[in-house]
């Protein structure tokens, strides 16, 4: 186990959170990836609202959509909820 | 310090778990009923309706939904108490891990009763053993004032912050739990004194504050949530490390509680009788130890060196306690009343052989398996072991290593 990691002398009981769940990275979960469209889409944020994890956001200042791949666990629900086929899963890896 | 001038009322087990539970100020009890428990939800549930307690009382719908009221009561920072036997405990048993993991400190009456199936209501201890690696201080009380006295010690013990550990006390189904004794009872300011509030300890948040550890709004932290192969290992060996600090908390609040009440059982933790110049022994638990007490002493006038271990507490187990009484005796007889079926031998002893293992010249030890389904075990039957303890010291040889008695061959 990585030195990173806290001692069980060192962290609080019954599993209480330290830090917040910002914090705790889950997006080596994924295995597949979403990859975005720029031309595909329509900005319609329907990506955005499905997002279980919070993890679409559109960047009003580039016009981009912006995914935060620390957190997005590759569920693919804003591939299939997107009505212009803007976001492909794609195997982790082969991007 | 002289004990305390103390009421001597007639309680039969389960009564006097509900008077103890009634003056150790419990903020909710959830419970469902089943019998030979059920006695301990009608008197605490008349408590509630006439006033007596300050009590919220739910009623659930099973047992599971039952231990799952008083694990969240308990993780507010509430004290929560329950009560159940066999099947019931068997559909707790998923909370029950949850309950140790996120270190609730619910107590809670067994009133020990066999598994079914065939259907069986009576008294053996196959429930609780079954619950053996669940996390739990397990205490078993001989009678019905042990059984008094170990509920109040047992809130004093499981929320102790150094502990934090659920703890169940164990009452043999029918033989304790409806069976009238004489109980002395300590007035209720003592016992509301002596258990006190819950003491919190500190945790650190998320926000790296340092908080009580109990869910409030006002400073939110999340427990027990998903751990992985990261850090589950890590909170399990905590709560290894809480059994092993509950071993002396065990021991300080029992013998505070003996300063108090004047009564005592052994060290709090295994209750030697007639042991010290023993060379023969038994090692038992609950109601069993009064029948062999009364064994005991026929033998000892007859001249012979009998002498009892009562196991107290079973988890945390007391090693060095078993190997300060048990390693001069030239041979030892374990009771189980309890079948681990396969198991080569009942669950105590596989603690008790293996806790005198290490020993240069460890005595030999042997298994009786006996009273399940509340199978009766009469004085004459004990004096069968002793007999055969007798056998094995004149020839050094163990003809059969586990053993079932009170049955018919």
């Amino acid at each position: 186990m990585s030195p990173e990691y806290k001692s069980w002398k060192e962290i609080p009981i019954a599993g209480v959170c330290w830090v917040p769940s910002t914090e705790y990275k889950t997006g080596d979960w994924r295995t597949y990836k979403p990859v975005w469209d720029s031309e595909k889409c329509i900005r319609c944020m329907l990506c955005h609202i499905y997002c279980p994890e919070g993890a679409i956001k559109y960047n009003a200042e580039t016009d981009e959509m912006e995914f935060n791949y620390d957190f997005c666990k590759g569920c693919g629900i804003c591939a299939n909820e997107c009505p212009k086929e803007a976001i492909k899963m794609v195997l982790e890896g082969k991007e | 310090m002289a004990a305390l001038k103390q009421e001597v009322i007639a309680l039969n087990g389960d009564e006097a778990v509900a008077y103890a539970v009634k003056q150790c100020d419990v903020d909710v009890v959830a419970a469902y009923p089943i019998t030979p428990q059920t006695i301990i939800v009608e008197r605490f549930s008349e408590y509630v309706a006439n006033g007596e307690v300050d009590t919220a009382f739910i009623c659930v719908e099973s047992e599971h939904s039952a231990l799952t009221c008083c694990l969240t009561a308990a993780a507010t920072g509430a004290r929560a108490f329950t009560a159940t036997a066999s099947a019931g405990l068997a559909l707790m048993h998923e909370i029950l891990g949850v309950t140790s993991g996120c270190r609730a400190p619910v107590v809670m009456a067994i009133v020990n009763r066999a598994l079914s199936a065939p259907i069986n209501i009576h008294g053996d201890h196959s429930d609780s053993m079954a619950e053996r690696d669940m996390g739990w201080i397990h205490i078993y009380a001989e009678n019905s004032q042990e059984a008094y006295d170990s509920i109040i010690q047992a809130f004093r013990i499981a929320e102790h912050p150094e502990v934090l550990l659920p703890t169940l006390v164990g009452l043999d189904g029918f033989i304790l739990s409806h069976t009238l004794e004489n109980v002395h009872v300590l007035p209720d300011e003592t016992v509301k004194r002596f258990v006190g509030e819950r003491k919190l300890p500190l945790v650190r948040n998320h926000e790296g504050k340092l908080v009580p550890f109990k869910l409030d709004p006002e400073n939110p932290i999340t427990i027990g949530p998903l751990d992985l192969y990261d850090y589950y290992f890590e909170h399990k060996r905590q709560q290894e490390e809480a059994m092993r600090k509950a071993y002396d908390i065990i021991k300080e609040v029992h013998e505070e509680y003996a300063q108090l009440s004047g009564r005592r059982y052994g060290n709090g933790l295994v209750e030697p009788y007639r042991l010290e110049d023993a060379e023969i022994a038994t090692v038992c638990i609950g109601s069993t130890a009064g029948t062999v007490k009364t064994v005991v002493d026929e033998l000892r006038e007859k001249g012979v060196k009998a002498g009892l271990l009562r196991i107290r507490v079973f988890r945390p187990l007391p090693v060095q306690d078993i190997i300060k009484w048990l390693s001069d005796k030239k041979a030892v007889a374990v009771m189980d009343r309890a079948c681990s079926f396969g198991g080569n031998g009942g669950p105590l002893f596989h603690e008790i052989r293996h806790a005198l293992y290490d020993l240069q010249n460890r005595p030999p030890v042997i298994n009786y398996i006996y009273g399940l389904g509340g199978r009766d075990t009469p004085p004459y039957l004990i004096h069968h072991v002793y007999q055969n303890l007798q056998k094995i010291v004149e020839t050094g040889r163990i003809e059969q290593l586990v053993n079932f008695i009170g049955l018919r061959e």
